[in-house]
């Protein structure tokens, strides 16, 4: 604002100031509302008015990790031994202990919330690993139709899941790669990785070719000043791509939802197909929501100095 | 590709020499990202041209038959696919002029230094790091008939916001707004923070009005970035599939990408439905091409 502050000026700031902090409440009011709901005891989930203050509980997270069973046969004295601790003794809301595969079995969640983990790791490490080569190479040496290339490369990330994964289907269906992890992962890499090289190569463009050149004249090869010299500098970038590649592929609905059902089905597809007919039961849906979308919003408060270049591909830093 | 000589690090061109050569390290760097992007995403594309001058049905074993133009004549002579396009193009504005609104208008707010500003623009972000399927699940939640909290804060009864078909597309339009303004909210502040302080001070020198500085200074400064927020947005929301099919499964929300996901998948009728994702195909390249022209032309300044 102008270097004079008349008292209107400071007025104004005040009312933005209370507009920001109101829009920001309205904004997280759906986060707080779903977080809220996986705290509550089924009774109060859905209560006409809905309900804002309550005891919060963790029965659904509970409820969430495992279904009651009438199982006849005890289970396996060998297999319960051999179970870890967690899986022994589940307390039913504080009340009594239940055993797990006498009472109870565990629910398909922790599994899909693995698939999840599995495929966004690995296709996470394998997208940027290709990608910072790549940056690498589109960075520092000529390449002919260089700027082609670069948008041939992005533009493979701006398909529609849906128009690539009819082909992509039908293929897997003739190698077996349908609802299995790898099949998943390849789709996640060939998505992410435009998007792998062209942030690294804004973060290896920052990168003085000086300290390179000094190390080639004290007798490196180019590759071990890549990795001795390059890499460590740019760790940064590599680490914030990573993470958004990993969000990527963590909340990616579309392909996971034609290519998976079950063995390899991950989370995002998992999560709605539990609200089935009836009345759903909220608070078990919401606890599982709560815990799928706590790791982003932890990667978020860390990638917060990034967030800018990620969303527009390293075009606009700052 | 030319392979030109690479090294113009002249005091280093000898110490290079060791090692692999440059050439060498350049093709073993980028070939084996390009040989992957070709085989899974064009490759595959091919493979769908192909099928999509056919009848071939992927659930049933009849063999195929060759059908020429007549599944794209089919499409494009089909009112229910116009409908569906109608509906997108209508979702697309909707959300996509809510979000530049909404964005827009938080980042102008946020255009100043006040306590907690770091962590309040963070917060602000959240929505749109999140899975939107799953956000589309939870908005099922809210907007709840006769016990959701939305119609509680706004009175509105038991209004269905998600099952009635003249509220159905709005609904999943201002789940959208909610997860992607912030986008626009960043991008903006982008362009503000850019806009040179000197020129504020003069406006102020002339006593020029806040309507006048705003018009006449911040908007022409800040459009280019605007202009690419609105490009990125329109494209992205043309292709939207998970939150609207989450949401809802009124035919009225029936967007282009959920229409391809069904004819491919539920009603098998994969010749055609390949055709159709060409359609789509073509529209998508149409927009990406202008997204970066402007991309280039802001990194340019």
């Amino acid at each position: 604002m102008a270097a004079v502050r008349t008292t209107s000026e400071i007025a104004l700031n005040r009312i933005a100031v209370v507009s920001v902090l109101i829009a920001t409440l309205i904004f997280l009011a759906p986060i707080y509302w779903i977080a809220s709901t996986a705290f509550k005891p089924k009774e109060l989930a859905i209560t006409v008015p809905p309900t804002v203050l309550f005891q919060p509980e963790v029965t659904p997270f509970i409820r969430l990790f495992t279904k009651r069973v009438q199982m006849q046969k005890a289970v396996d004295p060998q297999v319960y031994e051999a179970a870890p601790w967690w899986e022994k003794r589940i307390y039913d809301g504080g009340e009594r202990v239940l055993k797990v595969g006498k009472d109870v079995q565990l629910s398909q969640y922790p599994d899909r919330f693995m698939n999840s983990l599995i495929v966004a790791v690995i296709s996470t490490v394998l997208a940027v690993g290709m990608g910072t080569f790549t940056a690498y190479g589109f960075s520092r040496f000529k390449i002919a139709g260089e700027a082609d290339l670069l948008f041939f490369i992005l533009s493979t990330r701006m398909l529609p899941p849906v128009v690539v994964a009819i082909p992509m289907f039908l293929m897997y269906r003739v190698v077996g790669l349908n609802d299995s992890h790898i099949g998943l992962i390849i789709l996640y890499v060939a998505f992410n990785l435009s998007f792998s090289v062209w942030l690294m190569k804004g973060f290896m463009d920052e990168i003085p070719k000086e300290y390179e050149e000094a190390a080639l004249v004290d007798g490196y090869t180019r590759m071990q000043a890549f990795f001795k010299i390059v890499l460590p500098e740019a760790a940064t970038g590599i680490a914030a791509t990573a993470v958004f590649c990993f969000i990527t592929a963590w909340n990616e609905y579309a392909f996971a939802l034609i290519m998976t059902n079950r063995r390899a089905q991950t989370a995002p597809p998992f999560i709605p197909s539990q609200i089935g007919s009836g009345l759903p039961d909220w608070t078990t849906i919401a606890a599982g929501t709560f815990l799928f979308l706590l790791p982003v919003a932890i990667f978020t408060f860390l990638l917060r100095n990034h967030l800018l270049r990620g969303v527009t591909f390293g075009a606009i830093r700052k | 590709m030319a392979s030109v000589a690479l090294t113009h690090l002249d005091p280093a061109s000898r110490a290079a020499a060791r090692g692999w050569s440059d050439l060498t390290i350049r093709n073993m760097f980028i070939i084996p990202t390009l040989a992957f992007l070709i085989v899974f995403n064009i490759f595959p594309l091919i493979y769908s041209l192909g099928y999509s001058f056919t009848n071939f049905a992927a659930n049933r074993s009849e063999p195929w038959q060759f059908v020429g133009l007549q599944n794209y004549r089919e499409l494009l002579s089909d009112d229910h696919i116009w409908s569906n396009f109608v509906t997108t193009a209508k979702y697309v504005i909707v959300s996509v002029t809510g979000q530049m609104i909404v964005g827009f208008g938080l980042a102008l707010l946020l255009n100043r230094s006040f306590p907690m500003k770091g962590l309040i623009t963070t917060l602000l972000l959240l929505p749109m790091m999140m899975s939107a399927a799953v956000v589309g699940l939870f908005w099922q939640l809210l907007y709840s008939p006769s016990w959701g909290p939305i119609n509680y804060v706004f009175g509105l009864g038991d209004f269905a916001w998600l099952s009635n078909p003249d509220s159905a597309l709005y609904a999943v339009a201002i789940t959208d707004i909610w997860m992607w303004s912030p986008f626009v909210m960043l991008l903006s502040l982008a362009g503000l923070s850019a806009v040179p302080q000197h020129l504020y001070e003069a406006a102020a020198i002339d006593r020029a009005g806040w309507w006048y500085t705003f018009t006449r200074i911040t908007l022409p400064l800040v459009s280019p970035i605007l202009l690419i927020a609105l490009i990125f947005r329109t494209m992205e929301a043309f292709k939207t599939f998970d939150i609207a099919y989450t949401m809802t499964t009124q035919p009225t929300a029936e967007l282009i990408a959920i229409r391809l996901y069904k004819q491919a998948f539920q009603q098998w009728d994969t010749g055609k439905s390949c055709a159709l994702a060409y359609i789509v195909l073509i529209m998508v390249l149409a927009i990406t091409n202008l997204y970066v022209k402007y991309l280039n032309k802001v990194k340019e300044r």
